[in-house]
């Protein structure tokens, strides 16, 4: 009894440890998209942010810098999207592929030119990273049996960039359903003609959504970097992005549902590594590439209508042009 | 952009110009990264060249290169006359390379060579093929999202590969991951053996006979996009489907057999890397030449003749950047992946940024002209 409850907090403390940037990213995603802005650059800005947070947390000492200059960082990434996708009526995807092999090429080449140690970042020291906070009398309540293993053991201890990825998926709700700036984010992905009837430019909002993307991003990169390691190391995303994309669309474009998502996939990486080798009575060994690749099976699955109906925003890839 | 009356552009400008202007911003912006960085761009430049084009090892590294990048830049411009974007095309090489590796495996002293390079290049093209057509049929008929299903496909290929070559078609006895060496007779022969044939020596490079079936490719599909009834309606889905619906083309139909000839381009990188290269099973083969493949059909404007010409500059990026990275130690092979970027960025997403200004020049100087005269600019 006791043994299995310990070997699910360590797999609950795995998850979330999975799904912490997965959930960033897919509340990135989130605003983006629900504004009309296909953005597959999820994982080359999270790339970028990574290798920013990790480079000025290591010259100043300070993870909180560090977050900042990536939050910075993959903003303006994102805006380097907004001015393709929104100003110029570029391709979506075109622009978002050009972002995550920039950014897949740039940090390395940058690494190398500041660094000099093969695209990796020196180790940062403990002041300039994001380490793991004791909730308040975690130590005094570990004996308590369940509750207090629960609050010891799972819920204290992580570092701050996880509680602010899981106060994201909220706050993103409450800004997304029960704000004004919300409701019209939602209507421009749905059908900007409408928003810019009403007096509303239509760029702006999808600037703004953007932005709030690559803020989001920013952290997820950090948390990366220099919360989950303590360095950069070259395509340290590796493919993450792609998977909070895939999180976002397996919860039909809505916060909570998308953090479930995250969570299952990170639980799925979890077990997957603890099932490595081991033979499940009547099955055999499972292969741990196929548990690796079920997130972008039962995505495909999903999007292809056979377990519920994931429908896009409907003006999604659209660039608006106004009628002349 | 604005609404005051200009005059339209004319061809040469916009097929030919305002393109060249984006690579050149590309580069140009790439160079300020090569001088940031605190290297000489121009030397940068010329050691490139020099890498690329300069001595026959490098011409045929160049070459090898551009055969890849020919299939996948093929792959994707099929499939942008269609309207959709084959982001996959990583995944179908991959698993073209598979459907080789595993006929060779199987067959390579049993038939000869004559029987198999045929086979093999119907087997790459099937199995890339049938990669693209799941994607596909889900966008024609379920109307899933082809950009997101062909990235989940690219995971689940990776992760298939993995399962395959880990656990059944590894060598015996080994640690890493590649299956055993296809027998002699079954490769497809090198340029430099097609050379000494003719009693010409020239360096061994992986450059292989697969490069004419690129060339091919080429031809054909310039056939078929432009000279057959099916590539008629696959353009015409492509401007405008409800209008194509209306003249009785099938957009469904369409879709899929675009996907298909996508995906059986993309399968052939598989034909030169297994058959023509590497002779084995082996992983992360297709590396990135997906990718490039957006980047080089973006290039060269959907066109085949215009993909020659871009495969052939990233050839030479690919080549010369390998070469740059021995000269210049603050270079590595990740500045070629950032100038590849960076083209797209210039070349794809931000193609018409320069349209405005060029249509502005171009009004101030033929309205002093009766007739725009060529040669200005």
């Amino acid at each position: 009894m006791e043994e299995a409850f310990v070997f699910i907090t360590l797999t609950a403390n795995a998850t979330v440890r999975v799904a912490t940037p997965l959930i960033l990213c897919a509340m990135a995603g989130l605003f983006s998209e629900r504004s009309g802005i296909i953005d597959i650059s999820l994982e080359g800005k999270m790339l970028g942010g990574a290798f920013i947070a990790a480079s000025v947390s290591y010259s100043t000492d300070s993870a909180w810098l560090g977050l900042m200059a990536a939050i910075l960082f993959s903003m303006m990434l994102a805006m380097l999207h907004g001015f393709a996708c929104i100003t110029h009526n570029g391709n979506q995807v075109v622009s978002g592929v050009a972002l995550n092999m920039l950014m897949s090429g740039l940090t390395v080449v940058m690494g190398i030119a500041w660094f000099s140690r093969g695209g990796q970042t020196p180790g940062v020291s403990p002041d300039g990273r994001f380490l793991p906070i004791n909730l308040p009398f975690a130590e005094a309540l570990s004996d308590v049996p369940i509750i207090g293993t629960l609050y010891s053991g799972f819920l204290s201890g992580h570092n701050a960039l996880v509680y602010l990825a899981f106060l994201a998926v909220p706050a993103t709700w409450w800004v997304v359903y029960r704000t004004r700036f919300g409701l019209r984010l939602r209507a421009v992905g749905e059908n900007p003609h409408a928003v810019d009837t009403a007096g509303i430019s239509v760029a702006w909002l999808r600037y703004r959504g953007l932005l709030i993307c690559g803020g989001l991003t920013g952290v997820a990169g950090t948390y990366l970097s220099i919360a989950q390691n303590a360095s950069f190391v070259r395509e340290m995303s590796a493919g993450q992005g792609y998977i909070a994309l895939a999180a976002m669309i397996f919860g039909k474009w809505r916060p909570v549902p998308a953090m479930l998502a995250c969570l299952m996939f990170g639980l799925l990486d979890a077990v997957a590594i603890r099932l490595q080798g081991v033979v499940v009575p009547g099955i055999g060994e499972v292969p741990v590439q196929l548990i690796q690749a079920l997130p972008y099976v039962l995505t495909v699955v999903l999007l292809a209508g056979f377990i519920g109906k994931s429908v896009a925003p409907k003006a999604i890839g659209v660039p608006y042009v106004k009628e002349r | 952009m604005s609404s005051s009356p200009t005059k339209p552009l004319p061809r040469w400008i916009d097929v030919g110009l305002v393109p060249i202007l984006n690579i050149v911003i590309a580069l140009l912006v790439s160079g300020l990264i090569i001088f940031i960085i605190g290297e000489d761009p121009w030397d940068a430049v010329q050691i490139m060249a020099y890498g690329a084009l300069g001595f026959d090892e490098g011409i045929g590294f160049t070459l090898y290169y551009m055969t890849n990048f020919i299939f996948t830049g093929l792959a994707v411009a099929i499939a942008f006359h269609t309207g959709l974007f084959n982001i996959g095309g990583e995944g179908q090489a991959y698993i073209g390379g598979l459907g080789v590796g595993l006929c060779l495996l199987v067959l390579d002293t049993a038939l000869p060579i004559w029987i198999l390079m045929p086979l093999c290049i119907l087997v790459s093209g099937m199995f890339g093929a049938a990669w693209a057509a799941i994607p596909a049929y889900l966008q024609a008929y379920r109307g899933s999202h082809i950009v997101i299903t062909t990235i989940m496909f690219n995971f689940i290929a990776s992760a298939l590969m993995v399962y395959l070559m880990v656990n059944w078609l590894i060598k015996p006895g080994q640690m890493s991951p590649q299956s055993v060496t296809f027998a002699d007779q079954s490769h497809l022969p090198f340029m430099s053996e097609v050379f000494a044939w003719f009693g010409m020596e020239i360096a061994q490079t992986p450059l292989n006979i697969t490069v004419f079936w690129a060339l091919f490719c080429c031809i054909a599909l310039w056939a078929f996009i432009w000279r057959t009834k099916w590539g008629f309606e696959t353009r015409a889905v492509g401007h405008n489907e409800p209008a194509a619906v209306y003249g009785g083309v099938d957009p469904k139909r369409t879709i899929m057999v675009a996907m298909l000839i996508s995906g059986g381009l993309a399968g052939f990188v598989g034909l030169n890397e297994i058959m023509g290269v590497h002779h084995k099973l082996l992983l992360n083969f297709q590396l990135g030449y997906g990718f490039t493949g957006i980047a080089v059909a973006l290039m060269g404007r959907n066109h085949p003749f215009g993909i020659i010409l871009a495969s052939l500059l990233f050839g030479i990026l690919y080549q010369g950047g390998a070469e740059l990275a021995f000269e210049m130690p603050k270079i590595t092979r990740e500045m070629v992946v950032t100038i590849q970027g960076l083209v797209i960025l210039f070349s794809g997403a931000l193609a018409y940024m320069s349209v405005p200004w060029v249509s502005k020049v171009y009004n101030i100087l033929a309205a002093d002209k009766p007739v725009p005269a060529e040669g200005e600019a």
